[in-house]
């Protein structure tokens, strides 16, 4: 008997609490929630949707192995743009990849953060991650026209930008990375006497690889999908294979850019069909990021 | 001090075998030539003074516990003796850390060289994730020992760490299939594989079941014999057990921050600690009455 | 006697009679080589900043001595650069109109509502927004959001290229962005802010809205200001889909260029190193620079603030 009141007043208090997160405002805010939380997922299905739609008719091999041509919007192809970006993605990572890997194992590794110099490198790289990439354009422009060199719509021109671009991208994630591996590793390489050095490069940097790759991944998928620098550089039509860093070249962002400003059907089409090449080139690198997350990456 | 003897060292050394208790010799009643000394050791973290004018020597082939509350500064002092602390930014060490009459402190002193030979085992196993074997060679291979055969080196640390029964058929396996107990005592194999003289531990069985701590502080009782021994624990059994010699630390609050600043209490051989302390907050603690 | 220096080897453990051991190092040179390497990459950052300066400065000293400051901001003519600054904060300010609810009601949902494991999953799908190029977007803008969402769906008159339209896509890509900054603000709140409220009978929302919100409010504004910073340095959306003409209007269904989109026209447009249009774009990019730089520099100071708060 007693138990069952007090069975009743909880089922009271229960009752009491649910209504309370359940009145309508509540119900509308959580709804508004869910609402933001999947737009962006409606955003990109319609995106994808309509642009599979208009790029349909286009999916064809001359897509993947022809040259741009202005004469035959039916048959242009994004040959000489898929290549360039390969060029230029390898390019950049040979350039960004190591620089940001020794900046971020200096700060994480070496620095004294109470330095005011160490404070100002890293209020700059908090900085430089937010600069707009159109002015890394106009540095790379700067820097070619530093060097030299009269042509700036090549290889290496492209690849400058695109490396000073991802830099700070790199040396984040490769920071984050780093911070990942527990002190002790680091503690009981040390208390065997090996050098702050040693340390690095035989404990704390092979444990920290996955992430390190995983983060300069995603940096290049961004650097792939870049146009702004590029269009700087004057990266415009190529109707040969790269040969090498010193050769004309154009990326496949810039070919849709291009075709996107033609007023004919036609070449509307081949800028879709040419987004869903784009989208899948950085589908993959994304997919080998997580592939290499989850089989590598350790939780300590 | 070069030409001490081990006679010196230890002048009952006729009666070594004579032992009351596991832990327990005749010695002197304060370390005759020792290895290592403290003196008027002062810690800071940035305005935050951890530790406060300890005086400690460390007897050669000794177990030296030290032993107090949390926050009583003991982990401070082990850390300062192999320059561990040169790794957080904000620590400031005063007075004199002498290892063989010598301040490791000093600037010409490298901390790497200090390190060598001053070996340390952490409270967290913390093998390397490597294979056991390459966990054992890490060390002479980094401070570019001459090795002749680094198969018989690794062996002869395993089985000083009383391990290699253990691990023998699974060398190139990764040091993180073993248990806890056996990577501690991987960790202390790694740590004799580079010949050093002295090992600190800090805490060493605190993540350890207690058989694992069993078998770590058998092994302890072992290595006397070849290493001077400094432990800081938290169980003050275990020091009964094993050390020769115990420091008793305290923390005292600061009256105007209330920060607490360490201090060495009582340091006395252990049998004396434990029976007859002379100090009140030793005996407190020791009774279980505080701490 | 084996001889101690404690870099070859360390001290044979021996019961007997030692010397002293040697504690002094021996130098390593190549280390020091490779450190002042590492310093050295570290250090490219502050000189990157450096030389993005010296290279937009230089061209716009030789700018200012062929157009005078006041030509240049000015609202028409040919170097009049406030056009293209009215463009682009029109096209910011629809855009974070967007991003800002958006990105907020996301952020709210991971870290109040969410459970770990449903925020794990729910993330990434944010997230996902951010790997798209921004020259997708601008042709989605263009192709769609113009043609089928605002002419054909909602019967707007708006011109081909519009600053509606670019605003509302360029709202879109930086949703992540804000959602994922305001998210680590809002998580970064203590548990005991939380268990206040609810203690006193607050529900979920009125917890969410009056007590985690405001206190994660530098959090949130830095969110949404770098979110803003991304909105004005983005190039490819406005270049496409806001318009090639300066046109100093408020009225968002007309084209009008912005800063970025004025770059990336005229770089494309062959002119001559040493021209005045080459040197403009030097004026422009850097006017862009340093209005990205204070916004970050302030939004660096915010999320400094609320890590120092808890």
């Amino acid at each position: 008997m007693s138990t069952a009141a007090t069975a009743a007043a909880q089922t009271v208090r229960l009752t009491a609490g649910r209504s309370r997160e359940r009145n309508v405002g509540s119900l509308v805010f959580l709804g508004l929630l869910w609402f933001s939380l999947f737009f962006g997922v409606m955003v990109l299905v319609v995106l994808i949707i309509d642009t599979m739609l208009k790029g349909s008719v286009r999916f064809d091999s001359d897509l993947l192995f022809s040259y741009e041509s202005s004469l035959n919007p039916e048959s242009t192809g994004f040959r000489a743009g898929i290549l360039g970006s390969l060029w230029l993605m390898v390019t950049t990572a040979v350039m960004a990849v190591p620089l940001g890997i020794a900046a971020a194992v200096y700060l994480e590794e070496f620095s004294n953060s109470r330095r005011w110099y160490n404070r100002i490198i890293e209020v700059n790289l908090q900085n430089l991650a937010a600069v707009p990439s159109i002015v890394y354009g106009l540095l790379a422009v700067a820097v070619m026209a530093l060097f030299g060199f009269q042509q700036k719509n090549i290889v290496l021109g492209g690849a400058i930008a695109l490396a000073l671009l991802i830099l700070p991208v790199v040396i984040i994630t490769s920071r984050e990375a780093l911070r990942a591996v527990p002190r002790e590793i680091r503690d009981g390489s040390l208390a065997l006497g090996a050098t702050q050095w040693q340390t690095t490069w035989r404990q704390t940097l092979p444990s920290a690889i996955p992430g390190i790759a995983t983060g300069t991944i995603l940096g290049l998928s961004r650097a792939i999908g870049e146009a702004a620098p590029l269009l700087l550089l004057g990266l415009g039509a190529v109707r040969f294979d790269p040969e090498g860093v010193l050769s004309r070249v154009t990326a496949l962002p810039i070919q849709i850019y291009r075709l996107s400003t033609q007023s004919q059907v036609a070449f509307q089409e081949a800028a879709s069909a040419g987004i869903i090449v784009l989208l899948v080139m950085i589908l993959l690198l994304n997919g080998v990021a997580i592939f290499i997350r989850n089989k590598f990456q350790r939780s300590w | 001090m070069a030409s001490a003897t081990s006679a010196d060292t230890f002048p009952q050394m006729g009666s070594l075998g004579d032992v009351h208790m596991s832990g327990e010799r005749r010695l002197p009643a304060s370390p005759v030539n020792p290895v290592m000394e403290t003196r008027d050791l002062n810690v800071f973290y940035g305005d935050f003074h951890a530790v406060h004018d300890v005086n400690l020597s460390y007897g050669r082939h000794e177990i030296t516990a030290m032993i107090g509350p949390s926050g009583c500064g003991k982990s401070t002092v082990l850390r300062c003796l192999n320059r561990m602390n040169d790794l957080v930014a904000s620590a400031r060490v005063e007075g004199e850390v002498l290892y063989h009459g010598q301040d490791v402190y000093e600037k010409s002193v490298d901390p790497i060289a200090v390190r060598t030979h001053i070996g340390m085992v952490f409270q967290k196993p913390n093998p390397f994730p490597k294979s056991i074997y390459d966990n054992i060679a890490y060390g002479p291979r980094v401070t570019g020992m001459k090795v002749d055969n680094m198969d018989d080196l690794v062996e002869e640390a395993l089985r000083g760490a009383a391990l290699w029964d253990e691990v023998k058929d699974k060398l190139k396996q990764s040091a993180y299939g073993l248990s806890g107990g056996q990577q501690q005592r991987l960790c202390i194999a790694r740590t004799i594989a580079t010949r050093p003289d002295v090992i600190l531990m800090d805490e060493p069985c605190s993540a350890l079941d207690p058989i694992a701590t069993a078998r770590v502080e058998d092994l302890m009782l072992e290595l006397r014999n070849e290493y001077t021994i400094i432990v800081v624990t938290h169980n003050m059994q275990q020091a009964a057990r094993v050390s020769d010699r115990t420091a008793f630390f305290t923390a005292r609050p600061d009256e105007t921050t209330g920060n607490r600043t360490g201090l060495l209490v009582e340091y006395d051989l252990t049998s004396t600690i434990f029976s007859n302390p002379n100090d009140k907050r030793t005996e407190d603690y020791i009774s279980g009455r505080f701490g | 006697m084996s001889t101690i220096d404690g870099t070859t080897a360390g001290p044979s453990s021996g019961t007997g009679p030692r010397g002293v051991p040697n504690l002094k190092g021996r130098s390593r040179p190549a280390e020091r080589v490779i450190v002042a390497g590492l310093i050295a990459s570290a250090g490219l950052s502050v000189v990157i900043t450096i030389a993005i300066l010296v290279a937009l400065v230089e061209p716009v000293i030789e700018f200012f001595r062929q157009v005078s400051v006041s030509e240049f901001f000015a609202t028409e003519g040919r170097f009049a650069v406030i056009p293209l600054v009215t463009g682009t904060l029109t096209v910011t300010l629809i855009a974070l109109l967007v991003a800002v609810p958006i990105g907020l009601g996301a952020a709210m949902y991971l870290s109040e509502y969410a459970s770990k494991r449903t925020r794990k999953v729910l993330k990434p799908t944010v997230e996902l927004l951010a790997g798209i190029p921004s020259v997708v977007y601008g042709f989605f803008a263009l192709f769609f959001v113009t043609p089928r969402l605002l002419q054909d769906l909602l019967n707007m008159q708006v011109n081909f290229t519009n600053l509606l339209s670019a605003g509302l896509i360029l709202g879109v890509m930086i949703i992540p962005t804000i959602a994922s900054l305001a998210e680590d603000a809002l998580t970064a709140v203590p548990q005991a802010l939380r268990q206040g409220s609810y203690a006193m009978g607050a529900n979920r929302m009125q917890t969410t809205l009056r007590v985690v919100l405001p206190a994660a409010i530098s959090g949130v504004a830095a969110a949404i200001v770098l979110g803003m910073s991304r909105a004005i340095g983005e190039t490819m959306i406005v270049a496409l889909a806001a318009g090639a003409q300066k046109n100093m209007t408020l009225d968002i269904r007309e084209g009008a260029q912005t800063m970025t989109g004025f770059i990336a026209q005229t770089a494309g447009g062959e002119n001559p190193v040493g021209s005045v249009e080459y040197n403009m774009l030097f004026a422009v990019g850097l006017l862009l620079f340093v209005i990205t730089l204070v916004i970050n520099l302030i939004s660096i100071t915010l999320v400094r603030r609320y890590r120092q708060e808890y």
